[in-house]
C-alpha cells in the first residue's frame, strides 16, 4: 500500500515536471518566434535603411556633380571673357605695333639726310604714303616778306599755289597761330574741288614755338575717308621732326655752299699772286 | 622661308613694308626700286611672292605683272600691289592683268602680313 503510494507520489512529480517542461517549452517557443519576427522587422528595416541611404549618397554625389559643373562653366565664361580681353588687347598692340612703325620710319626716314631736296622729297612720300594725300603743299616762310612760299607740291603744279601772307586766310592764320587746322566734316569736303585757299588739313612745321613753314593738304585719296588716330599722330611728328629736318639741311646746304663758295674765293686769291 | 621680292620706289615704304614682312617667320626681304629692277631680281633670286607699287619710274607696277604672267618661269608667282590708286576702276584693271591682291596705302601692316601669309607656306 506504502508502495503504491510512493509510485503514485512519484508519478504526480513527473508529471508536474513535465507539465514545467511542456510550459518553458512553450515559452521558449514563443520567445523563438518572438525574436524570429524581431530579426524580420531588423532586417526589413536594415533594408530600408541601405535604399535611403544609397539614395542620399546619390543625392550628394548629383549636388556635388552640379555644383562641380557650376563652377566649371563659371570658369569657363571667366576664361572665355579672358580670351575676348586678350583678343581686344592683342588688336590694340597690334594697331599700336602698327602705329609706332608708321611713326618710326617717318622719323627715320625724315633724319636720315642732310640734303634739303632729298629732306623735302621724303616729307613728300611720307604724306602720300602714310597719311594718304593725293594734293597738298609745303611752304617755308619767308621772314623778311612776312609770307609763306610754296617749296613743294604733289598733285598741284606749284606754280598753282600762291604766296600767302601770314596771318591771311587758314594757311596764314596756322603759321601766325602755331595751330594745327583740320576740316570738321572730311567727308562733305571729299568730293570737292581742291581749292588752295581752303585745305582740308594745314599743319605748321615748328621748332618749339617757332614756326618755319606748314604743310597744306587739298584733298585725300578716295579711298581715306577719314583721319585716324595714327594721322594725327603723324601730323604731330610732322610738326616737329619735318620742321627740325627742313631746317638743318636748309642750314647745311646754305653752309655747304658758302663753304664752296668762300673755298673758291681762298684759291683763287691763292693762284692770283703766281700770275 | 618665303622669299618677298618688295617693287616700290619710295624708301619710306619699303622700309615700311619691310617691318611688316619681317614679322612673318623666316620671310626673306629682296628690295627693287622699279619694274627693270625688279626683273633683274627675279633671274637671281628665288622669289615666292612679289609686292609692287603701280606708279614707279622706269617700269610701272602694271608692266611688271603683265611681264611676269607671261614668263613661264615667274607665271605662277603670286602678286600683291599696293597702291594709291585707290578706284574701283584701277583695281580691276590690276587684277586683269594678273594680280591676285590689291592693296591701298596707307597701308595697314596687320593687313598686309595676313595677305602675305595667305599666299605663302612657311
Amino acid at each position: 500500500m506504502e508502495k503504491e503510494f510512493n509510485i503514485s507520489k512519484k508519478a504526480d512529480e513527473f508529471l508536474q515536471i513535465f507539465k514545467k517542461g511542456e510550459e518553458f517549452t512553450k515559452n521558449l517557443l514563443k520567445e523563438n518566434e518572438r525574436l524570429r519576427f524581431k530579426v524580420a522587422q531588423l532586417e526589413e528595416e536594415l533594408s530600408k535603411a541601405g535604399d535611403e541611404g544609397r539614395k542620399k549618397l546619390y543625392e550628394e554625389r548629383i549636388r556635388a556633380l552640379e555644383q562641380e559643373i557650376g563652377s566649371l562653366l563659371e570658369r569657363y565664361k571667366q576664361v572665355e571673357e579672358e580670351n575676348k580681353d586678350f583678343a581686344s588687347r592683342y588688336l590694340e598692340v597690334e594697331a599700336e605695333n602698327n602705329n609706332l612703325a608708321n611713326l618710326y620710319v617717318a622719323s627715320y626716314q625724315l633724319h636720315s639726310t642732310l640734303d634739303f631736296n632729298e629732306v623735302l622729297r621724303i616729307v613728300l612720300e611720307i604724306v602720300i604714303n602714310l597719311i594718304g594725300a593725293e594734293k597738298f603743299a609745303i611752304y617755308l616762310m619767308d621772314e623778311k616778306a612776312n609770307e609763306l612760299l610754296p617749296v613743294a607740291t604733289e598733285g598741284i603744279p606749284l606754280n598753282d599755289i600762291p604766296k600767302t601772307k601770314i596771318g591771311e586766310g587758314i594757311i596764314g592764320k596756322v603759321a601766325k597761330e602755331a595751330e594745327s587746322y583740320f576740316i570738321e566734316d572730311l567727308g562733305a569736303r571729299g568730293s570737292s574741288p581742291s581749292d588752295p585757299l581752303h585745305p582740308v588739313v594745314c599743319i605748321p612745321l615748328k621748332i618749339k614755338e617757332h614756326v618755319i613753314g606748314v604743310i597744306s593738304i587739298y584733298a585725300l585719296f578716295i579711298q581715306k575717308t577719314a583721319f585716324t588716330n595714327i594721322d594725327y599722330e603723324l601730323f604731330n611728328l610732322l610738326a616737329g621732326h619735318a620742321a627740325t629736318a627742313i631746317f638743318s639741311s636748309r642750314l647745311y646746304t646754305q653752309s655747304e655752299r658758302k663753304l664752296t663758295t668762300i673755298q673758291s674765293f681762298l684759291d683763287l686769291l691763292k693762284e692770283k699772286p703766281r700770275k | 622661308m618665303p622669299n618677298v621680292l618688295v617693287v616700290e620706289d619710295s624708301p619710306t615704304m619699303r622700309q615700311l613694308i619691310g617691318f611688316a614682312i619681317k614679322r612673318i617667320p623666316g620671310a626673306k626681304i629682296i628690295e627693287a626700286t622699279d619694274g627693270v629692277d625688279a626683273l633683274k631680281k627675279l633671274a637671281s633670286e628665288k622669289i615666292d611672292i612679289i609686292l609692287a607699287d603701280i606708279n614707279m619710274p622706269v617700269m610701272d607696277g602694271l608692266k611688271l605683272v603683265s611681264l611676269v604672267r607671261e614668263n613661264p618661269s615667274y607665271k605662277h608667282i603670286p602678286v600683291i600691289m599696293i597702291t594709291t590708286e585707290g578706284a574701283e576702276e584701277d583695281r580691276k584693271k590690276a587684277l586683269a592683268i594678273g594680280a591676285n591682291a590689291y592693296l591701298t596705302k596707307p597701308i595697314q601692316t596687320q593687313e598686309l602680313m595676313k595677305l602675305v601669309s595667305s599666299f605663302v607656306s612657311y
